[in-house]
């Protein structure tokens, strides 16, 4: 079960360079060197601050949005999957959700405080 | 009543029910139509729209509507859009409602109240129904009805729907004619956007000094241990192991009895009967046939038992979290989890179900694979030969051998699912983008007793029904069929070799030969079309005609032990994992993708891997037995 996993995502990515699987690299920091969920220690808590969708699937921003994923809302990892730690088991304000890397990457996030709304 | 008000209003004013997926409609639902009707499936297209009748407090009758959960009122998945077509009016056969009935999760008011915001902004009255509220008292949370119904402007009412509190509030509620109006929305919601609703929530939450985290849960606790990256996998598979070991294991003590029941009703009736076509009719075609498959439904319910109990207790989307993985690689979505998942209580709500997958390409895959997933009708089937073949030996660690064999059959059908997932995957254009996720996984509930019982007695009675009506009917038009035309005069053989089946199951022998299938397991397959279990009395029927009158009542297992080959048996095992022996399958993958295309390749494609299947197992097992 596990050896055919592994190997999933790599192969997709390195045949092709254009646009549509740029999510792949969702590990790396992003530019302005935001941190995203998909970087986090577990159990680390954070907070949203902002949401941005990959090009190849400008919809996923709604679809986090619309299960929670707003700016201000308190996150962490609660869980990672093996292997290469995905899925992630993620709290989102009152709900978990699970969560695929790619997913958690478009999920800005920063420390509680710097809004000083938390409480 | 003039014939004319019925016409507009068909039985009153239609109420909804509608909030995010899994927080409680259902159960709600249920309690306040009670036993007034039956919770029916609304015929044609909108499964998931479901219709009852309830009573008001003051008598009044009312119709409501169930409908599939949903995030939000932008629909991105079929049964999500049956929610918003109806909310907006678009519904074909249906009127607006006169009144939404907005299930909240009250443990998790945050993000429920966003659709209750959008539901107002359709200019739709509104009444909120506070679910869940024990969960939340026991979390902690106390949440001021009043405050939370002054701040939407419409009422709110607390509710525990599996307990059934708080719905007589709601019946008398609903007698109230304020509520039937929508309430006039606040000056920073009417611009009719939603970009506002986040601050009014927070707002909202502030005053019900809701805002703070969540302390942990227990079921955090739970999921640290069930989700673990090596003891979660582990946990997996010894749920399921334990599942297939059950089901034989459990299972002996009432199969025994069904089987002696039988067959002393057999030899009852055959003795009490003189000899003639009639006592054949009954003690061959009915006893033999249909009572063969009865014997099974102590096996159906130990798998449902389990089943239950996983959906009931919340384990399934963390089963569909560990194995999100496996389904990536084979290019699917977690979502097309839960439809596979149902796939193994029968194929066709599993195929329905792939409604609520987004992506039509994801959800034509998991309709195609969904008949590999091993659906419930197979279990006898398999249940029959592994205990005519396998010798129920102990193994090392309390496994069982048959048991362990069902584990691989059910494994080989997830194996072959997955292949050809991955097939479609690697050939097939948009097979290699990156699929979301977003699934939620709810608290653990510990399983209500009386749930189980309910799915448990819900689960006898549709087998009980399909034994008595098509299997029934098809045994015995195969005892029909074997029957006539009689044997000639000086007959050598068994009458059933010269009747019509017999013709047609030798007619198709030399297809099938080199699978090890005989003529009677040939001729068994061709009712077996129209539901697997019928292979089975299909197979009773033909063995008790072919071994003439004296043991007919005898049990099928040990005849076939004694008549078929060890790779025969292996063989019709390989083949049951693939062939698509159900039209009712293939008639739901019509009806989901509304063409033949879909179905005419289901139906190639399994023939195929089912003939491969079975060919190679017989020649392998041959050639080692040799």
């Amino acid at each position: 079960m596990t050896d055919l996993s592994a190997s999933s995502a790599l192969p997709a990515a390195a045949s092709a360079p254009v646009t549509h699987n740029t999510a792949i690299d969702d590990a790396k920091p992003r530019a302005g060197n935001t941190p995203t969920l998909a970087q986090l220690d577990l159990g680390q808590a954070m907070q949203v601050l902002a949401v941005q969708a990959p090009a190849h699937a400008p919809e996923w921003a709604d679809w986090l949005a619309e299960i929670g994923f707003l700016p201000g809302e308190a996150v962490k990892i609660l869980s990672r999957g093996l292997p290469g730690g995905d899925p992630l088991v993620v709290r989102i304000g009152q709900s978990t959700f699970a969560l695929r890397r790619a997913e958690a990457a478009c999920v800005q996030v920063q420390a509680p405080d710097t809004d000083g709304a938390s409480a | 009543m003039t014939e004319a008000v019925i016409h507009v209003h068909r039985g009153g004013p239609l109420l909804a029910l509608v909030g995010n997926p899994n927080c409680g409609k259902t159960a709600l639902f249920n309690r306040l139509t009670g036993s007034q009707q039956k919770v029916a499936n609304y015929a044609g297209v909108t499964v998931e729209r479901k219709e009852g009748r309830l009573l008001s407090a003051a008598g009044r009758a009312l119709r409501l509507l169930d409908l599939p959960g949903t995030y939000s009122l932008n629909p991105r998945s079929p049964d999500e859009r049956v929610t918003c077509d109806v909310l907006a009016g678009r519904a074909r056969g249906e009127k607006r409602p006169d009144l939404v009935v907005c299930v909240l999760d009250a443990t998790n008011l945050r993000r429920t109240l966003r659709l209750v915001l959008a539901v107002q902004r359709l200019g739709l009255p509104c009444v909120v129904a506070l679910n869940m509220a024990d969960l939340a008292a026991r979390r902690g949370l106390s949440i001021d009805a009043e405050v939370l119904s002054r701040e939407l402007g419409v009422p709110v009412l607390r509710t525990v729907a599996t307990a059934g509190e708080g719905v007589a509030e709601l019946r008398a509620l609903l007698d109230d004619k304020a509520v039937w109006v929508p309430a006039a929305l606040p000056d920073s919601a009417a611009d009719g956007a939603a970009d506002g609703d986040h601050e009014r929530i927070k707002q909202i939450l502030q005053r019900l000094q809701l805002d703070q985290d969540l302390p942990e849960l227990p079921s955090d606790r739970l999921d640290r241990v069930l989700l673990h990256p090596v003891a979660g996998p582990l946990i997996l598979a010894a749920v399921l192991f334990l599942l297939f070991q059950a089901v034989f294991a459990w299972a002996t003590g009432p199969m025994d009895l069904i089987k002696d029941g039988m067959a002393a009703l057999g030899e009852w009736v055959g003795g009490a009967l003189p000899e003639g076509w009639l006592r054949s009719l009954l003690v061959d075609g009915l006893i033999a046939g249909v009572g063969g498959v009865l014997v099974f439904l102590p096996q159906i319910l130990i798998l449902f038992f389990f089943i239950l109990i996983l959906e009931e207790s919340g384990y399934l989307p963390r089963a569909a979290f560990l194995l999100d993985r496996l389904m990536g690689s084979v290019g699917l979505s977690g979502r097309s989890f839960i439809p596979l998942l149902s796939s193994f209580a029968c194929a066709i709500p599993g195929i329905m179900a792939t409604r609520s997958i987004a992506n039509p390409r994801d959800r034509w895959v998991t309709i195609l694979i969904a008949p590999l997933m091993t659906c419930s009708a197979r279990l006898p089937v398999y249940a029959l030969l592994i205990g005519a073949f396998i010798p129920a030996r102990q193994l090392a660690w309390g496994l069982q051998l048959q048991g362990l064999v069902l584990f691989g059959l059910y494994l080989a059908g997830i194996v072959g699912a997955l292949c050809v997932a991955w097939l479609l995957k690697r050939f097939t254009q948009s097979g290699a983008q990156v699929r979301p996720l977003m699934m939620e996984l709810p608290a653990y509930h510990w399983p209500h007793p009386r749930n189980i019982a309910l799915g448990l007695w819900q689960r006898a009675v549709i087998f009980v029904r399909r034994v008595g009506g098509i299997i029934m009917v098809l045994t015995l038009l195969l005892w029909l069929l074997a029957s006539f035309p009689g044997a000639p005069e000086g007959a050598s053989e068994p009458a059933i070799v010269y009747s019509l089946a017999g013709m047609l199951g030798r007619g198709l022998a030399p297809l099938f030969e080199p699978l090890g299938f005989n003529w009677q397991i040939c001729l068994a397959l061709v009712p077996g079309m129209a539901a697997r279990e019928v292979v089975i009395s299909a197979l009773g029927t033909v063995y008790a005609l072919s071994s003439g009158g004296a043991d007919a009542a005898e049990a099928l297992s040990p005849l076939i032990a004694q008549s078929w080959s060890l790779p025969t048996a292996l063989a019709l095992l390989a083949w049951f994992v693939f062939a698509p022996q159900c039209i009712a399958t293939l008639a739901a993958a019509r009806r989901e993708t509304g063409g033949y295309k879909t179905p005419a390749l289901m139906l190639a494609y399994l023939f195929g891997l089912a003939y491969l299947a079975a060919w190679l197992t017989f020649k392998i097992s041959s050639a080692l037995l040799a």
